[in-house]
């Protein structure tokens, strides 16, 4: 089966063989409808599966890539454990790089909580390596033992504890999104099997006389499956529509709100639900090919 | 053109027909005769391919038709002009669409001529844009014959093609059947009308094969 034999059997305008196979009006309307209210549905669990998709890219990747060393010491101690946890960080395979916050970035961060009169200088504040992986990246455990040796006031935090449970979260949400794709899609081609099918023994006369005449299977089959075939990508088309509007409406995304703002489409995206009807269309195509060969065997 | 042998048919139950050895030469002109109920029918459908035979084999166009696949089967029906018993039509299209079936479904356009030729022939000028349901039994029958034979098939088949025809237009059927077989149409018609038979016996050299006792004869002269 190829693209070029799916689009002329479709598009071929051959109006004598479609109407040897009289209109149906409510399975007509039927699959329109089915087509559509799936092509919704999967553009939610499209927009799901993105959304999810780059969260837990943010939180895997971004975050996978930083780690922060924690150095609390006696004032007298901070530089010289802090050169010790340098040297070793430069000696460490899987480290990039690694540099301690200056005072100032420090107070940056401690700002927010504290508000910017505090007299930050007169505090024993840790001291913050922030390192940057490459590769495979370190050997967290390892490491940890050799800072215990070298510098017993520096504590790795890898983010890992409270950064793994979200990043699988997300990529959980992420195949769940996938995965009601896939089965919106199936769900699809079930229902119009059973309306091919339907229609097929609706025809059964029509079959019957066409047959004897000396009609292939191939030219009967042809007839259900464009009306079909047509159906499901109209009716897709204006589901897609429809589900991209919801979508647009929802409140503007906003970095950090997470799966419930960000649930929406961004830059390419925005592509991927106009494939939608494209797959509805080639769906409805094989599913109502495979049941007219079949009910055609069955009915004659 | 088609060979039977040895050949029975049941519908599940006991064989309604047994031990069918006959031959159809090309060119032939045949009657079916037998009371009803007897397989007259059932004997056409084995001669299309549309019933497979339970025991022996039959021959069509020198190929045996449980070898044929689904495709085989409907070049083969192409070659075969069949008018049904209950003449069935694509009831949503007027009876000029449905005459012309055979060619639409294989992609040959309908010389208007020869369709209005025939359509006045078996009288039905009138009615070429009318739709089937809308049809007495005689003018479905006669739209068979016409839809039968607008492919100058090889063979035709017509299952009491003038059950529900006046004596009249009868005659004419048979004139028309006659005409085509001397154009070379090889004939097989079911009926239990012995006047026909009679009829076209003065015409052409039919020959009468009688089911009786779930066996086919050829009948003598007398019929
Ligand atoms: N599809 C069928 N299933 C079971 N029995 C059938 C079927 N078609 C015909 N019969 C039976 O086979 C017998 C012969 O039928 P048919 O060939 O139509 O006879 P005829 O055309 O000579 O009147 C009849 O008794 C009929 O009831
Ligand atoms: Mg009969």
């Amino acid at each position: 089966m190829t693209l070029r034999e799916l689009l002329s059997e479709i598009a071929t305008p051959d109006r004598q063989a479609d109407r040897v196979v009289p209109p149906s009006g409510h399975t007509a309307w039927l699959t329109g409808f089915t087509a559509g209210t799936m092509a919704f549905l999967a553009v939610f669990a499209l927009a799901l599966s993105l959304a999810a998709g780059r969260l837990a890219d943010r939180w895997g990747e971004a975050l996978e890539r930083t780690a922060t060393i924690r150095i609390s010491a006696p004032e007298e101690q901070m530089e010289l454990q802090t050169q010790a946890v340098l040297d070793l960080l430069a000696a460490t395979p899987g480290v990039a790089s690694a540099r301690a916050l200056t005072d100032a970035e420090e107070h940056a961060l401690l700002e927010p909580w504290f508000g910017s009169d505090l007299p930050l200088d007169t505090l024993p504040i840790p001291r913050l390596i922030e390192l940057q992986e490459e590769g495979q990246g370190y050997d967290a455990q390892g490491l940890r033992q050799r800072l215990a040796a070298e510098a017993p006031g520096a504590i790795l935090d890898d983010h890992l504890r409270w950064r793994q449970p979200l990043a699988t979260a997300a990529s959980r949400l992420r195949l769940l999104g996938t995965v009601s794709i896939l089965l919106i899609l199936a769900s699809t081609a079930a229902m119009i099997t059973l309306a091919a099918n339907a229609s097929l023994a609706a025809n059964a006369q029509v079959i019957g006389v066409l047959r004897l005449v000396g009609a292939r299977d191939i030219y009967i089959a042809r007839a259900f499956v464009r009306r079909f075939t047509l159906r499901a990508l109209a009716g897709a088309a204006a589901g897609t529509a429809a589900g991209l509007v919801a979508v647009m409406l929802l409140p503007s995304a906003d970095a950090a709100g997470g799966v419930l703002t960000g649930l929406g489409f961004q830059g390419a995206g925005w592509l991927l639900p106009f494939l939608l009807p494209p797959v509805a269309a080639v769906t409805a195509f094989l599913a109502t090919r495979a049941a007219a060969f079949r009910k055609l065997k069955e009915l004659t | 053109m088609i060979a039977f042998d040895n050949v029975a048919y049941s519908y599940g139950g006991g064989e309604l027909l047994s031990e069918v050895s006959l031959r159809l030469t090309p060119g032939s002109f045949h009657f079916l005769t037998g009371p009803s109920g007897s397989g007259k029918s059932t004997f056409l459908k084995l001669c299309y391919g549309e019933l497979l035979p339970t025991v022996g084999t039959v021959t069509i166009f020198d190929r045996e038709v449980h070898s044929l696949d689904r495709d085989e089967v409907a070049r083969m029906r192409r070659r075969i002009g069949v008018v049904h018993q209950d003449c069935r039509f694509l009831d949503h299209l007027p009876l000029a669409t449905n005459v012309t079936l055979p060619l639409t479904v294989t992609g040959r356009e309908s010389n208007m001529q020869d369709l209005s030729d025939l359509m006045a022939w078996v009288g039905l000028s009138q009615l070429a844009d009318a739709l089937p349901p809308s049809l007495s039994g005689g003018e479905r029958q006669r739209a068979a014959v016409a839809r039968a034979i607008i492919t100058s098939p090889d063979l035709l088949l017509a299952d009491e093609p003038t059950g529900n025809l006046d004596w009249e237009m009868s005659l004419r059927l048979l004139k028309l059947l006659v005409e085509l077989n001397r154009m070379g149409t090889t004939i097989l018609v079911a009926t239990h009308d012995l006047n026909l038979i009679r009829s076209a016996k003065q015409q052409v050299a039919a020959r009468v094969l009688r089911i009786s006792h779930r066996r086919i004869q050829l009948a003598g002269a007398d019929l």
